[in-house]
């Protein structure tokens, strides 16, 4: 048996994460993306091509069910496209926040990208509606039987609110896609965690292969500092975002400092859509890190103090302030018009995402600091301040490989990621590590072999001499068997145990302990015993010995 | 597997029963609530009057059942109120070890009831001073026997014991102590306990939180269902689809035992027209036609939500007639999913009648309780999760308090308490007993005012519980609510699980058909043990295939074959693997099971085939029971053979190898 792992799309880039992966004759598709840098057909997966690979009538026989990680575009944008348009009709699973903020991300871009670019438009409000319906929410560690045999479970993935890597296991094969997920917690999400599990297949992002980040408290300061000196100095703050999750982590931050500095600059989201996407994390609080549910038990953190009603017009006001608006990496929307604003003066400043996506405003002002900007038929001269966060909700190099070791799985592969670090990870996980790893490109697929077992039925007496064999070394004999970790291994090879296995037609193979064997087959025991040639002189002088005794003994008795 | 009930007495909402579980040589203790029965017979502080003849001191309670069943190993809790007592056993010494299992939600609401209660209870010590007698002078009376005997305990069986059962309150930081050994789960999450057992809760729908255990052993797998419901207006619904196929279920759940049919008739006395528009405003109903399994529709029909609804809602315009009266409404009720449906039910009423009267719930805990039923999505029945995808409240609570509509306060003194204080009002507060809490200051405000309305549960005394505040004037609504599966609905719900052995209360015996049913009945009583038969004998094993690869089988017989097996057990997640063990047992002696005789002369040719240069020895000591053969190439070995015994001389091991070898094929033997 073997897994088969096809990537459809963030083979070899950033950008429509989908992985369909057939396991155990069971395919599932994780994620199902759009890729934001591309406007015509590279902008989704290949879902076509794919369908008549698997030689299947349509979607729904094809594939047993969709996973989603997270509600960002570039896994979940081509999901209404796929099921309204392409007609999968079969189960979708994502987490609770992703259900019910996912629907605000892709109505938003959709809007986005039909007022601004006229782009034709691929799927309709009703669409995304429709789509979201059909969508099971699910709860982390919850174990899911999907069908008979597939058993999927969300593990907790820190990237945004509601992220989840995702396990699935058929049998005895078992995999976990990581989607984005972070190895530090952050300022109101927790670090990523996953039990010990016995793994096949680990298919993990590699945004940051090759990157090690140092402290985030340092780089929230320099954050800090940058917006501090801005609005001090009369500038404008643009903070190009996406409506939900770096948005809701940087306003905690700010309104943090805010109350501490005493700072009455206005802090404004530009669209309701901020503001009723923090009505959502009110009730999702939950999801959010420990800290913040244990420092909050009455008081809600997404309550914002000091964030103010904001209006249109207000880009063109005097004074200082601070302004979220979206989309990130200025690909259009509100963010591209307050940008060609404020751009052209010193003292502002524009704060860029750690990722931009190649195409975008965004991307072109990461690559070195141009002075002008030409988008489309405008023409924008920049001379504002630019400060890149440098803290971004994906994993760095050394979370990557901690996480890949916690793991211990069989076989390892990269997705989204960029091809050349990709490589140096690659070479680092097979050296390292000792495991092998592939990082296939877009419509390429791997197949992984797989254990199996048989499985048979043991006696009480043989588990008990198992369990006596490998206990004997062990203080709290109690305590034994114990433990949730899959990968406890309990003794050393010293203690391993004996037994016999016995085969017999029409009947399921049974393990048990020799005595057993003998009740059951009325068999008998005959002692082996392997000696040196020398003992037997010695046995042979010894039997003589007692020959004579008996022989004297005999006589005495006489 | 063996099963003791350590108390069924209430086994109600407030205190469900407990069980002792006993299970591969493991002891499960199934739910500790805690029995508040013993307080009915003291005064409430500050007394007033002759407090009705009730003790006056500082109360104690009855020590759980499990106190005296020993140590356990773990512990699983189904509900909020079925973990109130374990703070009295966590000190103990056979719990030192014992782990706690019991949802997120659950253990959240559990620590803040046990919270609560001891904070109320800390009224009693302000009052008296603390209780440090070992055994306080109130409990020799005769006084007490008679309170004992009013209080009607089938317990009292032996009346010196009894007393020693009665113990004082634990304190906060035996709570700490308890909830350190709490581990949380969701619902669905599956955990290990002790690598061989697989712990996994599901909803019941009784409650926020409450939980039906799976205990999936090596041999056995086990549902404990306490009391469940089918479909709430506000807790998931009752997830029997994941306890389908259980070998076996403990059937716990006693409320169809209490009365409540009575109580529906009395209820259909009253008019139900003026509920329709509610009902369907709050839209609690839903349709479940989709799902396929053809009982389901049976089992799973709205007509206990439609009658809790109109429950509530009756309740609703009794608590409407006293407020227009200009009297006030005292609601002592701790359930939580009735409080929050009895406030949108409340509010939505006043609203439409445009009648401003405010509503306060004055509890410790209600501001905690009130944030964070707001913020649990998760736990909530599917009509509340379609609020959250809308983008609204979960609860109405959160609009009242936005509007000025609902007050929460901690205490009745509390710092502006007094400023928002208006008569007539509609007050939600504890405690249930009517002896603790800012219930029993209220009660004594209004008692006399016959415009006034006090709702109780039905199922506590409510002649003793009001005997400390008589005279009464005050109207007195007794009404109960859904606690559990009606009796109808046992053996429809038995034969979807399909399990092989179902525990039934004695109590059940009489109303649940026996007859044409594929499962066998146990009935189980407090005090009584019962075991059961082994389902299974043999434990199942995976072996890896490498393992099994590398085995050596030898045919017996035409139907026949063995193999020497040498692995490393591996137990984890209830799962018992079996992997290679890389070296090699000790080589010097082993045994070798054969069916045939030892035939020397067989050995002898067998040895041949194999290329070695043997013969018998000639030895002059030979006799019919010892024969020896010896090997003179490939190397020099000598085999010597007894009725029971071989022993090989070599100095080769290869040789000695094949010695064996040819030793085993002569006589079938492994």
């Amino acid at each position: 048996m073997a897994i088969e792992c096809l990537v459809l799309g963030a083979g070899q880039e950033v950008g429509k994460s989908c992985v369909v992966v057939t396991i155990g004759g069971k395919r599932v598709m994780f994620d199902c993306g759009m890729h934001m840098g591309y406007h015509d057909h590279r902008h989704y997966p290949d879902f076509a091509r794919a369908l008549a690979a698997w030689g299947a009538p349509d979607f729904t026989t094809a594939i047993s069910c969709v996973v989603i990680t997270h509600f960002h575009l570039d896994h979940i944008g081509a999901l209404p496209y796929f099921t309204e348009i392409c007609g999968y009709h079969g189960p979708i699973y994502m987490t609770y926040p992703t259900k019910a903020l996912a629907p605000f991300m892709l109505e938003d871009y959709r809007k986005v990208t039909m007022d601004q670019r006229g782009e034709e438009e691929q799927y309709s409000y009703e669409d995304i509606l429709r789509c979201m319906k059909k969508v099971i929410p699910m709860d982390l560690k919850q174990t899911i039987q999907v069908d008979k045999d597939l058993v999927i479970r969300a593990y907790y993935a820190g990237h945004v609110i509601g992220a989840a890597m995702i396990y699935a296991k058929v049998g005895d094969a078992a995999m976990v896609y990581t989607g984005d997920y972070n190895m530090t917690p952050d300022r109101h999400l927790g670090a990523a965690q996953i039990d010990h599990l016995k793994l096949d297949l680990l298919i993990t992002e590699s945004t940051y292969a090759k990157t090690i980040r140092d402290s985030k408290h340092a780089r929230e300061r320099e954050f800090l500092k940058a917006v501090h000196k801005c609005v001090s100095g009369g500038g404008k703050v643009l903070i190009p975002t996406f409506a939900l999750g770096r948005a809701q982590e940087l306003c905690m931050l700010l309104d943090d400092y805010w109350e501490r500095m005493d700072l009455k600059v206005p802090i404004y989201f530009s669209a309701g859509l901020t503001i009723q996407a923090n009505v959502y994390y009110k009730m999702l609080i939950g999801w959010t890190s420990q800290k913040i549910k244990d420092s909050h038990a009455v008081h809600n953190p997404f309550d914002f103090k000091h964030v103010c009603h904001f209006e249109r017009s207000f880009i063109n006001n005097p004074g200082p302030c601070v302004l979220f608006a979206t989309p990130g990496m200025i690909s259009g929307g509100f963010s591209l018009e307050a940008f060609k604003k404020w751009a052209p003066s010193e003292k502002n400043l524009i704060t860029l995402p750690g990722y931009c996506v190649s195409g975008t405003i965004g991307h072109k002002l990461m690559c070195g600091k141009p002075t002008r900007i030409d988008y489309k038929d405008i023409h924008i001269d920049v001379r504002c301040q630019i400060h890149q966060l440098a803290f971004s909700p994906h994993t760095d190099s050394k979370g990557i490989m901690d996480l890949t070791e916690f793991l211990s799985p069989k076989h390892v592969i990269l997705v989204h990621g960029e091809k050349p670090q990709m490589a140096f990870l690659k070479e680092r996980i097979e050296s390292e590590l000792g495991m092998p790893c592939y990082y296939p490109g877009n419509n390429e697929s791997v197949s992984i072999p797989t254990t199996q077992n048989l499985k048979m039925s043991a006696t009480e007496r043989f588990i008990t001499s198992c369990a006596v064999e490998q206990g004997k070394r062990s203080l709290h004999k109690r305590n034994l068997i114990c433990g949730t970790g899959l990968s406890e291994v309990i003794g050393s090879d010293e203690e391993a145990a004996e037994g016999i296995l016995l085969m017999e037609k029409h009947k399921s193979p049974k393990i048990l302990c020799e005595d057993e064997l003998l009740e059951v087959l009325g068999m008998e025991q005959h002692l082996v015993q392997f000696e040196p040639m020398v003992s037997r002189i010695v046995a042979d002088v010894e039997s003589e010995l007692q020959r004579a005794k008996a022989a004297d003994l005999d006589s005495d008795g006489k | 597997m063996k099963l003791t009930c350590l108390s069924a007495s209430g086994g109600s909402y407030y205190s469900p029963a407990s069980h002792l579980l006993e299970l591969e040589g493991f002891r499960f203790l199934l739910d500790c609530p805690i029995d508040l029965s013993a307080l009915a017979v003291f005064a409430p502080v500050p007394l007033a009057g002759d407090a009705g003849g009730l003790i006056r001191a500082v109360p104690r309670y009855w020590l759980p059942a499990a106190a005296k069943a020993g140590g356990v190993d773990a512990v699983i809790v189904s509900s909020a109120t079925g973990m109130l007592g374990l703070p009295f056993l966590t000190g103990l010494p056979g719990f030192a070890n014992t782990k706690v299992y019991v949802t997120e939600v659950a253990a959240r609401i559990g620590k803040l009831m046990m919270e609560e209660l001891v904070e109320m209870h800390y009224e009693f010590v302000r009052y008296y001073g603390p209780d440090t007698d070992v055994s306080p002078k109130w409990m020799e009376g005769k006084e007490f026997n008679e309170l004992m005997s009013m209080l009607q305990k089938a317990v009292i069986e032996d009346k010196e014991n009894d007393s020693a059962c009665l113990v004082p309150l634990y304190s906060l930081g035996n709570i700490e102590e308890c909830m350190h050994k709490v581990q949380p789960v969701k619902y669905g999450e599956e955990v290990c306990f002790n690598g061989i057992f697989m712990l996994k809760a599901s909803s019941s729908g009784l409650e926020l939180g409450n939980s039906t255990w799976e205990i999936k052993g090596p041999r056995a797998s086990i549902t404990y269902l306490p009391s469940s419901v089918f479909v709430s207006a506000h807790a998931l619904d009752f997830d029997y689809s994941s306890l389908k196929e259980n070998d076996v279920i403990l059937f716990s759940d006693f409320s169809s035992l209490n009365d409540m049919d009575e109580d529906n008739e009395k209820l259909n006395e009253h008019s139900m027209d003026e509920t329709d528009s509610s009902l369907c405003h709050y839209s609690v109903l839903r349709d479940d036609g989709a799902d396929a399994d053809e009982k389901v529709p049976f089992v799973c029909n709205n007509d206990d939500i439609t009658e809790e609804i109109e429950r509530i809602s009756f309740i609703c315009s009794c608590i409407f007639d006293a407020v227009k009266s200009g009297g006030s409404v005292l609601i002592p009720i701790g359930r939580l999913g009735v409080i929050l449906l009895l406030l949108e039910l409340i509010s939505e009423m006043l609203h439409s009648s445009s009648m401003k009267v405010p509503i306060f719930v004055i509890s410790e805990t209600a501001e905690e309780i009130f944030a964070f039923t707001n913020a649990l999505p998760e736990w909530l029945c599917k009509s509340r999760q379609e609020k959250l995808f809308a983008g609204e409240a979960l609860f109405g609570h959160v609009e009242l308090l936005k509007e000025g509509k609902l007050f929460l306060f901690p205490h009745l003194h509390s710092k502006g308490l007094l400023a928002a204080w208006k008569e007539p009002c509609i007050v939600l507060c504890p405690h249930w007993s009517l002896r603790l809490g800012p219930a029993v200051h209220l009660l004594r405000r209004w008692h006399a005012d016959k415009r006034c309305l006090l709702v109780v549960e039905q199922g506590n005394d409510a002649e003793l519980s009001l005997k400390p505040f008589m005279p009464l004037a005050i109207q007195v609504l007794e009404c109960s609510f859904l606690s559990g599966i009606r009796v109808g609905k046992i053996d429809p719900l038995l034969r979807m699980l399909k399990p092989k052995f179902v525990l039934l209360p004695e109590g059940l015996k009489s109303r649940c058909p026996i007859q044409e049913v594929p499962w066998s009945f146990f009935y189980y009583s407090k005090g009584k043990t019962i075991e059961l038969p082994n389902l299974r004998e043999e434990f199942e094993v995976h072996l890896a295939t490498d393992v099994a690869f590398r085995l050596q089988p030898r045919q017996l017989n035409e139907t026949t074959a063995v193999a020497r097996l040498r692995t490393k057990l591996l137990v984890s997640n209830g799962r018992f693997q079996l992997a290679s063990a890389e070296k090699q047992s000790d080589q010097s002696k082993r045994h070798l099971l054969h069916c045939s005789t030892i035939d020397p002369g067989r050995l002898l040719s067998a040895l041949q085939e194999k290329g070695m240069v043997c013969s018998f020895a000639a030895d002059d000591s030979s006799t019919a029971s010892e024969c020896s053969v010896l090997i003179t190439s490939p190397g020099d070995a000598l085999v010597k053979i007894t009725s029971d015994r071989t022993v090989i001389y070599c100095d080769n091991e290869r040789t000695c190898n094949q010695i064996y070898d040819a030793l085993s094929s002569v006589c079938k033997g492994i």
